[in-house]
């Protein structure tokens, strides 16, 4: 099972429905056990910086998402819940941010032509080899709205690249985390094809721990 | 890149898509799942239901079809009509909706729209704004004329010759605001509209192309994207809105529904001639 972390920030709903989709089973939870427990993690959010770390402190499940990133479980970050990974955001701030990953969330600054938020259909170029993006052909295209992007101190953090106007970092993979500044949700075959990525590592994940049980055939 | 998007529009009422002119002579157009994911199939960027319903009463069954297509269908999804509440936003981001669009109530209380865009993030917050041409205004002058013959057909020239001038309408086009449609977008995103869906009311329904000097008049006064809609008639119509109307996205609703081209025509159109798009 996987466990969609609730906390009240943006559409749950589709992440959801897309993993079923393409076949796994998700709960939408903020049940701090259920997440715990869980088999793979994913952290959406839609909103604001501040709001979001906010929420998860008010619903207490800031430990929680360090305590399952810290035990290895195949952990999916969406949009916000990308940003939230990292030390800190401009957006109203500085806002402090969970700092699993080190580095900071700045904001596409003014420039002739373009507009802010980045809204639409961009395209990925992959930086490196990456399990959750399997079957995705470089410059696919995604679905992002975002005003706001990370820029990790580490750059071999990076697993996709995107340009506008400027390259920005649109996804990061470290270990057992993989994150998108995009949404997997959102993004029509493309983005259901990186939900069955992540669903496929979590199965195996499971799999590959003494004691757990077998994962049903998706 | 970022590509230009193509949004094909849906107006549903009572929960079944609807189509007439100028809402007049409605007649039953199909399920809004099934047209949806026809839609889905042929490429469409994003979604848009227009909720035309007129009672009060049967308004919740918009969100039972937000909520089917949210199953099937994986791509945003905005829903307008009616929204007037903090309540009403929720409702359609839960059901599965990622934007809202806002257009009378944004009138009524733009302060509506600040609270949405703290409450929900800009990103979810669409303003609709309804334009009719009311003829020109001197360059600068901020009031509108709006005793002005339509001056549609007046050339434009340099300053400090006079501008057009476009008014806010609501309630689809019938009651005038007095607000200059320009200064207007430009406040909306002061007020955290993430995005503005324009419609030329002279246009909507006439399939003679979209009002491209509005939609480049507010395309020009914002910095959130906008959504050049009202008046598709052919494929070289969406081109136009946008390149010379410097709109980044399109939104057309008989054109798709008819089936006088499919999406991906459209998208195959633009490519040739270099608009960047997803195909």
């Amino acid at each position: 099972m996987i466990a969609i972390i609730d906390y009240g920030m943006g559409n749950l709903r589709s992440v959801q429905k897309g993993l079923e989709r393409v076949g796994y089973s998700a709960v939408v939870t903020r049940d701090a056990a259920a997440i715990e427990g869980a088999a793979g993690v994913v952290l959406p959010g839609v909103g604001a910086f501040g709001a979001c770390m906010e929420n998860l402190q008010a619903y207490g499940l800031i430990d929680t998402v360090h305590r399952v990133i810290d035990r290895g479980t195949p952990f999916l970050g969406i949009c916000l819940g990308m940003q939230l990974l990292f030390e800190e955001s401009e957006e109203f701030g500085p806002v402090r941010g969970l700092g699993i990953l080190r580095g900071r969330v700045v904001r596409f600054r003014d420039q002739p032509g373009r507009q802010v938020p980045h809204m639409g259909w961009n395209q990925v170029c992959k930086e490196q080899a990456v399990p959750h993006l399997e079957g995705i052909d470089d410059g696919a295209f995604v679905y992002f709205v975002h005003s706001y992007y990370v820029v990790p101190t580490d750059p071999a953090l990076t697993a996709t690249s995107t340009d506008y106007g400027q390259k920005f970092t649109s996804a990061i993979y470290r270990d057992n985390v993989f994150a998108t500044q995009y949404h997997p949700e959102k993004s029509q075959a493309v983005g259901l094809k990186i939900l069955k990525n992540f669903g496929r590592i979590v199965a195996a994940s499971r799999a590959s721990i003494p004691g757990q049980e077998t994962p049903a055939k998706c | 890149m970022l590509a230009r998007r193509i949004i094909p529009c849906l107006d549903v009422r009572d929960g079944r898509v609807v189509k007439g002119i100028n809402f007049v002579g409605l007649r039953d157009a199909g399920d809004p799942v099934e047209v949806a994911q026809r839609y889905d199939e042929e490429g469409a960027d994003e979604l848009t239901f227009l909720d035309i319903t007129a009672s009060h009463e049967r308004r919740n069954i918009i969100l039972d079809v937000v909520a089917r297509t949210a199953e099937t269908v994986f791509m945003p999804l905005t829903v307008g009509g009616g929204v007037r509440e903090v309540q009403d936003v929720r409702n359609l981001l839960n059901a599965g909706a990622d934007k809202v669009s806002i257009n009378t109530a944004a009138v009524q209380n733009p302060d509506f729209v600040r609270i949405a865009a703290e409450k929900f993030g800009s990103q979810c917050i669409v303003v609709a704004i309804d334009a009719k041409r009311v003829g020109r205004r001197e360059a600068g002058d901020r009031s509108v004329d709006l005793s002005a013959p339509d001056s549609r057909l007046a050339p434009v020239s340099g300053l400090p010759s006079p501008v057009s001038a476009w008014e806010v309408f609501t309630h689809g086009g019938r009651n005038p605001t007095g607000l200059d449609a320009v200064e207007w977008a430009k406040r909306m995103e002061s007020y955290g509209a993430g995005e503005i869906l324009l419609t030329s009311m002279d246009r909507d329904g006439t399939k003679e192309g979209y009002d491209i000097e509005l939609t480049r008049a507010i395309a020009d006064a914002v910095r959130v994207p906008v959504i050049a809609s009202g008046g598709v008639g052919t494929l070289e119509h969406i081109y136009q809105g946008l390149t010379a109307g410097g709109a980044t996205a399109a939104l057309a609703a008989s054109i798709f529904h008819y089936r006088e081209y499919t999406v991906r025509q459209c998208k195959e159109y633009l490519l040739e001639r270099k608009v960047p798009v997803r195909l």
